[in-house]
């Protein structure tokens, strides 16, 4: 159960300490279109920080368990680490309209299985324009990928122009489908400015670097304002 | 009073987490009990006349307050045979709780959060949320009552790609018995304040109540009940 104990008006509704005053779980939400690498980034994640953080994570699939699924068979956390939220058919509602769901599981997972450094919240596949809500998550990443055409970053929409990372996955494939890497860096920067952009192959050994290291800057960061 | 308060309260887009549940629609889409607008209307009447009408009266009665919450959880709780809807039920409750004490900060919002870690059944905190927005009880009975139907409506339009204008006509043409429900629910729960919750509706429908079991147990669904 959610208790604000030690601020009257959150500017989250949902506390930032534990009870023992300490910070809580950085919350990184994952978002972007479908089939970009969003739990292929996350299960790269998981095997690469597991060993030094303690971590879980929330799916938010459209219609399956697929998600959940896929990171419990590759094992990258035990079951009881990984949550799947139902969405009712409008993923972007469940991370940004009315975040009631995910903000129970996440605290639940917190309660369950903490203390957790990390909390991974992946969006089920939606389109440019579903971001999470700054009530939900901590920090946001946008992933797309280069086959699915390299003007999306020209395209621009709050997930490209606003996440705190964008990720570009899947440049292994970039050569095969024709797409330009230097453009889309390009227009990244123009519609980003100075917000940080990784280009991932996840094929490639150590390929989800760049997020980890990310993520690790955003922590530490995160444990600093404490 | 206040009418706005209400139209806040029961709007679809409250924050509470009512869009990811179909109200037992999902599960009757599938078993092709409804199909078009008309079953949809049936499907309506039916749970509006049952589970409403029940959720409506505890609502009534804990914008009341004659009746401790704990209470009138208890008497949810013997009137929900179904483990999956209690556990639903359970669950909207905490997110509720969680939207309107942000929305509507009351000492006795706070005081159901520290007491009933749990939760508490939906229609119960509906109660007191409508209680702590300075609603009447009639107010709250009415806001269950519309959820009952409102909830499976919206799901129907996602699910089959129902007309949206047809949905709607559905949900206008049952207006009269949303009243009448609310009405009933209201006596109920001023009985209740006398005699105790047994004085509370306890309609149900058991095809709703098997239909969230086998629902639940389902891999794969959009919506969570
Ligand atoms: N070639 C290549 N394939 C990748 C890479 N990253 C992910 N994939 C593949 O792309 C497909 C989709 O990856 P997922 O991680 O499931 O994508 P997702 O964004 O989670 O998809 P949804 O949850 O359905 O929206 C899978 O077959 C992955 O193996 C990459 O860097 N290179
Ligand atoms: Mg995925």
């Amino acid at each position: 159960m959610h208790l604000d104990h030690r601020e009257t008006y959150p500017p989250r509704h949902t506390s930032r300490l534990r009870d023992d005053g300490t910070r809580r779980a950085l919350r990184v939400g994952l978002g972007g279109p479908v089939g970009s690498g969003k739990t292929a980034t996350v299960a790269a994640l998981c095997a690469t920080l597991r060993d030094r953080l303690s971590i879980a994570v929330v799916t938010n699939d459209i219609y399956t368990r697929e998600d959940a699924e896929f990171l419990l068979r590759n094992a990258v956390l035990p079951a009881e680490r990984i949550t799947a939220v139902e969405t009712g058919a409008c993923p972007h509602t469940a991370i940004r309209d009315d975040i009631s769901a995910n903000l129970e599981a996440v605290e639940e997972l917190e309660r369950t299985t903490g203390p957790l450094d990390l909390i991974l919240v992946e969006s089920g596949g939606d389109n440019l324009t579903a971001t999470f809500s700054s009530g939900l998550v901590d920090a946001q990443i946008f992933v797309i990928d280069v086959a699915a055409g390299d003007d999306i970053p020209r395209k621009g929409g709050p997930g490209i122009t606003a996440a705190d990372l964008l990720v570009v996955n899947k440049t292994d494939l970039a050569p095969h489908v024709g797409s330009d890497l230097e453009a889309m860096a390009r227009d990244a920067k123009a519609q980003r400015g100075d917000l940080p952009v990784a280009f991932t192959s996840l094929r490639a050994p150590d390929g989800v670097r760049p997020v980890a290291d990310w993520v690790g800057e955003r922590l530490a960061a995160w444990r600093a304002v404490a | 009073m206040t009418a706005a308060a209400l139209l806040l309260l029961a709007d679809g887009r409250f924050p509470a987490g009512a869009h990811a549940h179909s109200g037992g629609a999902e599960e009757a889409v599938r078993a092709g009990r409804i199909t078009g607008p008309e079953t949809l209307a049936a499907f309506c009447r039916g749970r509006l006349h049952t589970a409403g009408l029940t959720a409506a009266a505890l609502a009534a009665a804990a914008c009341a307050g004659a009746v401790p919450p704990g209470a009138l959880d208890a008497a949810a709780d013997a009137r929900t045979p179904s483990p999956a809807l209690r556990a639903t039920a359970r669950r909207l409750g905490r997110q509720l709780l969680r939207a309107a004490r942000a929305t509507w900060p009351a000492p006795e919002l706070d005081a159901v959060a520290r007491d009933h870690p749990g939760g508490l059944h939906q229609p119960v905190v509906l109660g007191l949320a409508a209680r702590a927005a300075g609603l009447a009880p009639r107010d709250a009975a009415l806001a269950a009552a519309y959820e009952s139907v409102g909830g499976p409506t919206t799901a129907t339009v996602r699910l089959l790609g129902l007309d949206p204008f047809d949905a709607t006509a559905v949900t206008a043409r049952l207006a009269g018995d949303l009243d009448r429900v609310a009405d009933l629910a209201t006596a109920a729960a001023d009985d209740a304040a006398a005699r105790g919750t047994d004085a509370l509706p306890a309609a149900s429908a058991p095809l709703l109540d098997i239909a969230a079991e086998a629902h639940a147990a389902r891999p794969v669904r959009l919506f969570a009940s």
